[in-house]
């Protein structure tokens, strides 16, 4: 008893787990310290005292982006099938299910439309919580469909992306999506509209490769880790350490493929004045 | 045809024809020169011993096409890979021997430096003047590792999409040929815009005014094949794979590791072969290779493959421009396997 109470707040450090995701508390990766759910929800899932930007699902994004109450979900229909019958350790079908019951969520996008503080545009979030955000058939769609609904309705377009890459499940046809979102996108630069990218912690492989870094503007996240091939592929490669901060935002920022970095707090109206200025 | 490299299932071919060359030798020493083309008669008579020689040449060489015709029937997928990638395969610059004439290179992107992985130049093929560009793998060790075996840099890529838009403006067809492990994974490749170089490609091809034919001749490894594959026709030749990943990095990924069992598991599921691209719709044809893989007879494959390219030059080429690339938007915009579901007004 005597020594519950000599103790003190900062004395306590919790022997195992880094994460308590269901608890009140959890512990920031980024800092080490412990911090409150709520206040970590309130600053928009960013650390309060490190700003590590938290991975955040598609719902949630969409939340932070849109104007309350003005985004129209479109393309929710689409639906994944398994036209290989694709079976590694586990069969693509079982998989599939199993996220759609954990998610909630039929595939790793949301698509929509709806305002921009005031400013009407077409938004997708890919969602970093079904199968990494990889990108197979739905996904490809959705974002092939979004593009051309903003094409025919002369509005810009804002992808959200945070994804694995493109999904092996789907194989080849997996592949053909890139090809599919980036020809769309060129139609939409045709027509001399707007697309902004924005790059969250992740976005590899397939999905960068393609519409990702097709923005006439890229915004990036704070620290978000960004490349084509991933961190270990590549160490396996050169066989040798990997320089600090390679592939992160701000090594994109300085190497030229990336506009801008910004905070999470800051992208709505970021996004907003961007938008604000295309002359229409 | 050589024999250093041996791909296991095809060692009972390889007995076969070590065999082969061994009668043919000992038919040379005994009658003291070549031996006489079929069945010509000669001056002079030939000693018994070649007569049983001839016999045994002539069923030998049977016995191997009977034997190669039986282990290409039934290639397994991880099979196919490894036919792909097999050291004698016909390369871009094989081909590009083989059936152009007048080949005048150019190099480089203008921006950083001139990737070896990616050959690109004026040709002339058959009746028709194309901008050919293809991935090099390499064949000599110097050249393989000037090539990065087949990984392309981002400025192959740029090098590649500035030739094709200085074929636009010439009026001439591109042709690409397609052998690529995968785009290279490196600290370069990766500071100078590895994904943007592949994206701004696939976004520039589909609305490049100009008829676009590819071909996978041997590997089609994910984007670094994509990069240069967004075309109206795309033909994949008949042991060539063509996919989202390589089977070992599938293998590493889904299966944990990456070993000859899970290799060819990874290979089966991913469904990679000309045959399985063609019923997916994402090849419009598998172009035959001689019995036994192009490796055998390359000179045969580059006759299918010039054929096959010709016969798609020609008929793009009668279609009006706007309507070619219109086509190839809807190609590209019809691939994908999904199911739409009534949506739910919320």
């Amino acid at each position: 008893m005597t020594q519950t109470q000599a103790r003190t707040w900062t004395d306590i450090r919790p022997a195992r787990k880094a994460v308590i995701p269901e608890g009140l508390w959890l512990r920031c990766p980024g800092c080490q310290k412990m911090i409150y759910r709520r206040h970590l929800e309130a600053n928009l899932n960013v650390c309060p005292e490190c700003q590590h930007h938290y991975r955040i699902s598609a719902s949630e994004r969409v939340k932070q982006l849109a104007d309350p109450g003005s985004f129209v979900e479109m393309f929710a229909g689409l639906m994944p099938t398994d036209p290989l019958k694709f079976r590694d350790l586990k069969s693509y079908k079982d998989r599939l299910l199993a996220e759609q019951l954990k998610t909630g969520r039929s595939d790793a996008v949301q698509a929509g439309r709806c305002f921009i503080k005031g400013r009407e545009a077409v938004v997708c979030c890919l969602d970093l919580t079904f199968m990494m955000g990889s990108m197979g058939s739905v996904v490809g769609e959705a974002i092939t469909r979004s593009v051309e609904h903003a094409t025919a309705q002369r509005l810009p377009v804002v992808v959200v992306s945070c994804s694995g890459g493109a999904r092996m499940q789907e194989s080849g046809l997996s592949l053909m999506q890139m090809a599919k979102t980036s020809a769309a996108l060129g139609r939409h630069d045709d027509a001399g509209l707007l697309f902004v990218s924005v790059l969250t912690d992740p976005t590899t492989g397939g999905v960068t490769a393609s519409f990702a870094m097709l923005g006439d503007v890229i915004l990036a996240e704070p620290g978000a880790l960004i490349g084509f091939a991933g961190p270990r592929v590549i160490q396996q490669t050169i066989r040798q350490e990997l320089p600090a901060g390679f592939q992160r935002s701000e090594f994109l920022l300085k190497s030229g493929f990336v506009d801008k970095v910004v905070p999470r707090g800051q992208l709505r109206s970021e996004i907003a004045r961007i938008i604000d200025y295309t002359a229409v | 045809m050589s024999t250093f490299y041996q791909l296991d299932f095809e060692k009972p071919v390889i007995e076969l024809e070590r065999r082969l060359t061994e009668a043919q030798a000992q038919l040379k020493a005994v009658i003291g020169g070549e031996p006489p083309a079929g069945a010509a008669p000669t001056d002079r008579p030939l000693p018994p011993e070649a007569d049983r020689l001839s016999v045994e040449i002539k069923d030998l060489s049977t016995q191997r096409e009977q034997t190669l015709a039986r282990v290409y029937a039934d290639l397994s997928p991880w099979h196919t890979v490894r036919v792909a990638r097999h050291p004698q395969r016909p390369q871009t610059r094989d081909y590009i021997a083989m059936i152009c004439r007048d080949f005048c290179e150019l190099h480089g992107d203008r921006r950083h430096a001139d990737d070896p992985a990616i050959v690109a130049g004026l040709a002339r093929f058959g009746h028709t003047k194309v901008m050919l560009i293809g991935h090099q793998k390499g064949r000599e060790t110097s050249e393989k590792l000037a090539c990065h075996f087949g990984c392309a840099h981002p400025e192959g890529y740029r090098k590649a999409l500035l030739k094709m838009k200085l074929a636009e403006k010439m009026g001439l067809p591109v042709v690409t040929l397609v052998d690529t492990p995968g785009a290279y994974p490196g600290l370069g490749a990766e500071q100078r815009g590895q994904a943007e170089a592949i994206a701004v490609n696939m976004l520039e091809m589909s609305r490049l005014k100009t008829p676009i034919v590819s071909v996978v001749i041997g590997e089609g490894g994910s984007g670094g094949a994509l990069g240069i594959a967004v075309a109206d026709r795309v033909g994949m030749m008949q042991y060539a794979w063509y996919t989202v990943i390589s089977p070992e990095g599938c293998a590493a990924i889904l299966w944990k590791e990456a070993n000859e069992q899970t290799n060819a598991a990874a290979a089966k599921s991913l469904r990679l072969t000309a045959a399985d691209n063609l019923e997916l719709g994402i090849v419009d044809a598998a172009i035959p290779e001689p019995l036994g893989g192009a490796h055998r007879d390359p000179r045969k494959a580059a006759d299918n493959l010039a054929a096959w390219v010709q016969a798609q030059i020609a008929e793009l080429k009668s279609i009006p421009i706007d309507r070619v690339v219109q086509a190839r938007y809807d190609r590209f915009r019809r691939l994908g396997s999904y199911i739409e579901a009534d949506t739910v007004a919320r």
